[in-house]
Formats: structure tokens, C-alpha cells, sequence
């Protein structure tokens, strides 16, 4: 988790106005403030984190990114982050297209499901696949439209949204990823931070 | 209604000993002119306060705490006056979330409040009569205007924080709006920018009640050194349910019996939250004045902070840099999470410092006011965070 907030971080430039949509218990919003000076908020649906994050002296407002997203008027925000949970949305497309109404750009993160060890799963053991990236089991999880890189990629594309950047995220390296090498990226990619707007 | 007669002997001789008990306490006398929402201009009242712990050199540690419709002053410890638990004894004190240790608390009496501050029970020079009814229509705003001649009083340029619940939130939204940059920080807790129609209706009712007793006398009771106690507890009566959630009612109630086996066929307190509500309703009477409830209550009604700025709400929290957070309570249903939202929609919309959190309890409106461990937990995190960023802003 460390390594994409890390590499979050990196893509964006300094002083500049962040939302992060489900921003848990503020760990990436202490490291964006700590290393990019950035003005950030957060929105987080569990209580308990937004307490946490409260007391840590981050601004985060308690609310559902699905139907919440509305308070916050357009383009208000540089960049809005969506760390690993559009797949976790009921309509993925609204919010995505929400993302980019409140920020000039949106950093959208996706836990690859078309990365080799989560396809040689439902291959070769015929499972549904649980891994460090995807840790939930069929029944329990969160996740209603799981896709790959290229999913995303395609998606962007039919939709005419800009895609400025996509990372691939390995165990310990990052790469950019481009047209050219989407398909072997989207094999050997744990997570894909896709740089949008 | 049986149950209050041994009270009336008593009640007058209450009353002097409250008023002779309120000459110790601490006052200003405001000499600067206020005009008044009503358009009158008013000088030369007092203006009744408390404070606890102490302010610091560098003067960064003070936090205003606005009251609610019938607290007053009073915050933490024993209240001097009724030698009860001050009302929000639960946040603030000594090593609590409001830690009176650290931070230099602050508390006034409303005017048209009646523990000191000018209300409707001071003597009106004019006449040295009770003023009564010619008590001028007083608002919210005038509340907040005439606190902040404390504070240059105090000599508090700016203050850590401003909080609230219920009508204290109000205050503090009203304080942040008509005095920007006078406070660092802010928590507006289970209050709304305007007040809804159903809680004008529970106030009207609350007023009716008061009115109803024919003891009210159009306000002019005090003349005769009486109280229209009967009309006062019903009054409280209404407040104390639209304090509790039903099922916290239901919980702490059901339909439990008081003291008897079996119902007694009589229109005596058979029930427990009878029992309960006329306790309230009577305890109540014993510190507080029937026309202050009216005065107060018309307060709150009146508050509407987007008519302030031309039905323009946002506008109201424009160029906002104070650091808010809004706190509401899932049972609350006098201020529902949603009209507490609507608050941080629009303080977002303004583009404001804007923090919310909806804790989940059953404890009802009055969730503010108890010992409710993930509310004072929320409250003291930002209120010592916020100190952090305040003491490094005044030192940059």
C-alpha cells in the first residue's frame, strides 16, 4: 500500500489542492501535506477513520463517494484521488465522471485483475482469485466491477476521457505504462494508478 | 398537576434567593452601544460569564462555548447558583476533551437569558420594574454580537475555538460568519443554518404553554413575585422529549411502572416517563424564568443565516478561514445529520476548512450533552490538533 501512495505522490506537483475520496485513516493525505506541501481533503465512509483522521488534524467530511460527491463544487480541487476503490461502486462510470467535475485531473488507482498470479488462480485452481492486492473471498468482498489495466484503458478510450499517465505497480517497481506496452503491463501489474483530465 | 402544589409556597422565596445568589457572579457591563436586529441601540447591560483554566501569554489557548436554550454560564464543575453538575460537565473540565488544564474556557449568559445576563427578569431603569414583555425581540446575532464585547474585554484577539450544540452551535456559526477570522477553529455540534419548521412548532408549543398559564399574566408575573410554573414545565416538558430519540425512550422507559405494581386508574404519574417528564418540567422552574424560555426560543427561530446574506448561504461562509468541524448524532431528529449536512455543503460550496463526522448513537439530541465516548473522543483529537497548527500560525 505504502509503494502506490508513494507513487501517488510522485505524479503530482507541489502546492497544489487535493480531494481524496475514501482516504481511510489518512495516511496518504499525512504524506502528500508532509512531502508535496499539498492543501488536502479527505471523504471517508467508516466513522472510525474519519475520527482518526479528525484527531490527526486532517480535514475529512464522513460521506459516501457514490451519492456525496455533489458537495463539492466543480473543478474546486487540483487533483481528486481514488485510491484502489472504483471497482467497490455501484455505477463506477458516474463517479468516475464526478471525479473529474470536482478536480481539473483525477488519480484513479484499480487493483489489476488482469495481473498474472490473479489469472493463473481462476485458470489453473478454477477459484476465484484472493491475493495481498485483492485479499477478500468471493462472498465478502467489496468489489462489484473488477477490471484489468486494459479494462480501464479501454474504458478511458470509449468514453473520450484523457488519460495522461498510467503507472504499473510491481512488488517494488513502477514503470509507465503506454499503448505500446499495455499488454504485457497488464500481465505483470499489481495495481494501475491511471493519471486522468 | 397534583404534584407540584407544595412547590408554590416556596417558589417566590426561590426565586429572590436565586437573584441574591446571581449578585456573586461574574459580570460586564457592556457600555458599548449594541444595535439590535429589532433596530434598537442598547448600552450600559450586563453581561453575566464564567471562565475556566487559564489564558496563556501567548493568548492562544481560549475557546468560546456558546449555550443552549436553557443552559447558562455555567460549563464544568458545580454550578454556584443550582449546586448542580454544570451542564456540559461531560466535555469540559480538568483532563477532559475540553481540557481546562491546557485551554482558557469562556462562557456567557445569553442576554434574554436569566442567570445574570440582561434578559426580560431585570429591573428596567426606566420604570424599576421587571421589563417582561418590554424585553426588546432579541436574535442570535445579537447574542454573538454583544459576547464578542467580552472578548475584547478579555483581551482575546482570536480564539482557538467556538463550539457549541443545538443553539450554541448556531451561535458559533453565527460568531464565525459575523466576526471572520476571529476564531482559528470551530465546532458547530447538532445544529442547523436556519431553523426548521418543526422546531419552530415545538418552540411554539413551548411558548404556548408558558402563555397558557394564566399566572403568565402577559409576562408581568414577576410583579407579583410569582411564576407561571405549571405553564414553564410543560414547556420543558416538550423540550425533553424532542431531546431523547424513541428508541432511547423506548429503552430507558418502555412501559415501565413508577413505584406500583399496577396501573392506578387515576391521571397520577402511573408511567415512568411521566415520572421523569414532570421531574424534568419541575425541576426545571426552579431555575429558570418563564419569559426568558419565550425570548430564547423567538431567537432561535429567527436564526436563518442565509436571509442574512440575501437567501445566499454560501455567500454567509465566504472567505471563510476558519477551520470547521461539524459534528452530528444518527438519532438526533430536532437536528438531523441531514440538515447538518447541509451545513458542511455549504461550507464546502464556499469553499471552506471543512470537517464533518455523524456519530452513531441513541442517545438522541441530547448526545452532545452526555458522556458519549466517540463524540468527546472526535472533539478533543481537533481541539488539540488545532492548537498544534494555531501556536505554529502565531509563531510564523
Amino acid at each position: 500500500m505504502k509503494k502506490e501512495f508513494k507513487a501517488i505522490a510522485d505524479l503530482l506537483p507541489k502546492n497544489v489542492t487535493v480531494l481524496d475520496v475514501g482516504c481511510g485513516d489518512g495516511s496518504l493525505m499525512n504524506l502528500l501535506i508532509k512531502e508535496k506541501k499539498i492543501k488536502v481533503r479527505g471523504l471517508e465512509i467508516k466513522e472510525e477513520h474519519v475520527t482518526k483522521c479528525i484527531s490527526k488534524g486532517l480535514s475529512v467530511i464522513e460521506g459516501d463517494a457514490e451519492t456525496e460527491l455533489n458537495q463539492f463544487p466543480n473543478q474546486s480541487f487540483d487533483f481528486v484521488i481514488l485510491s484502489q476503490t472504483l471497482q467497490a461502486f455501484y455505477n463506477p462510470e458516474k463517479v468516475l465522471k464526478d471525479l473529474l467535475r470536482v478536480g481539473k485531473y483525477a488519480i484513479v488507482s484499480i487493483p489489476n485483475f488482469g495481473y498474472w498470479k490473479v489469472r493463473t488462480n481462476l485458470l489453473f485452481f478454477g477459484k476465484m482469485p484472493v491475493t495481498k492486492t485483492l485479499p477478500n473471498t468471493w462472498y465478502n468482498t467489496p468489489n462489484l466491477h473488477m477490471c484489468t489495466i486494459k479494462d480501464l484503458f479501454n474504458f478511458c478510450s470509449d468514453k473520450k476521457i484523457k488519460i495522461n499517465k498510467i503507472i504499473g505497480l510491481n512488488e517494488n517497481k513502477t514503470s509507465e505504462i503506454k499503448k505500446s506496452n499495455l499488454e504485457i503491463k497488464n500481465l505483470f501489474s499489481k495495481i494501475g494508478i491511471f493519471w486522468l483530465g | 398537576m397534583q404534584l407540584n402544589r407544595v412547590l408554590v409556597p416556596s417558589l417566590a422565596g426561590l426565586f429572590f434567593y436565586m437573584n441574591d445568589k446571581l449578585e456573586n457572579i461574574k459580570k460586564l457591563n457592556i457600555t458599548k452601544p449594541l444595535l439590535l436586529d429589532c433596530k434598537q441601540t442598547v448600552s450600559n447591560f450586563p453581561l453575566a460569564y464564567e471562565t475556566y483554566g487559564k489564558l496563556n501569554e501567548n493568548k492562544d489557548n481560549a475557546i468560546l462555548v456558546f449555550h443552549a436554550l436553557t443552559g447558562d454560564q455555567f460549563v464544568s464543575g458545580i454550578n454556584p447558583v443550582t449546586k448542580k453538575e454544570g451542564w456540559w460537565n461531560a466535555a469540559v473540565g480538568p483532563n477532559k476533551a475540553i481540557d481546562t488544564n491546557k485551554y482558557f474556557v469562556i462562557c456567557a449568559n445569553v442576554i434574554g437569558g436569566c442567570m445574570g445576563s440582561w434578559g426580560p427578569k431585570e429591573i428596567n431603569k426606566k420604570n424599576n420594574e421587571p421589563y417582561g414583555l418590554n424585553f426588546p425581540v432579541i436574535t442570535i446575532k445579537d447574542i454573538v454580537k454583544s459576547q464578542e464585547t467580552l472578548l475584547e474585554h478579555l483581551g482575546i484577539k482570536k480564539l482557538l475555538c467556538a463550539t457549541g450544540g443545538s443553539m450554541g452551535g448556531m451561535q458559533a456559526l453565527q460568531f464565525c460568519v459575523t466576526f471572520p477570522n476571529r476564531a482559528f477553529s470551530a465546532i458547530p455540534i447538532a445544529c442547523s443554518t436556519s431553523h426548521s419548521a418543526q422546531n419552530i412548532a415545538l418552540n411554539e408549543l413551548a411558548r404556548q404553554a408558558v402563555m397558557a398559564d394564566p399566572v403568565w399574566d402577559n409576562g408581568e408575573y414577576l410583579k407579583k413575585n410569582v411564576q407561571p410554573k405549571n405553564g414553564l414545565a410543560v414547556a420543558r416538558m416538550v423540550g425533553h422529549i424532542s431531546y431523547l430519540s424513541e428508541k432511547g425512550m423506548q429503552e430507558k422507559f418502555g412501559r415501565k411502572l413508577q413505584e406500583k405494581a399496577d396501573y392506578e386508574f387515576s391521571f397520577n404519574a402511573d408511567f415512568q416517563v411521566e415520572s421523569y417528564l414532570r421531574h424534568q418540567g419541575y425541576t426545571f422552574v426552579e431555575r429558570f424564568d418563564a419569559n426568558s424560555i419565550l425570548y430564547i426560543t423567538r431567537a432561535m427561530d429567527y436564526f436563518d443565516l442565509s436571509r442574512q446574506f440575501d437567501g445566499g448561504l454560501v455567500e454567509a461562509f465566504k472567505n471563510q478561514q476558519t477551520k470547521f468541524l461539524v459534528i452530528s448524532f444518527s438519532s438526533d431528529w430536532l437536528y438531523t445529520t441531514k440538515e447538518n449536512k447541509e451545513t458542511v455543503i455549504a461550507l464546502n460550496a464556499a469553499g471552506a476548512d471543512v470537517s464533518f463526522a455523524e456519530i452513531k448513537t441513541d442517545k438522541g439530541h441530547d448526545s452532545f450533552l452526555v458522556n458519549e465516548p466517540e463524540f468527546l473522543k472526535t472533539m478533543k483529537g481537533f481541539i488539540d490538533s488545532m492548537h498544534t497548527k494555531f501556536k505554529n500560525e502565531k509563531r510564523v
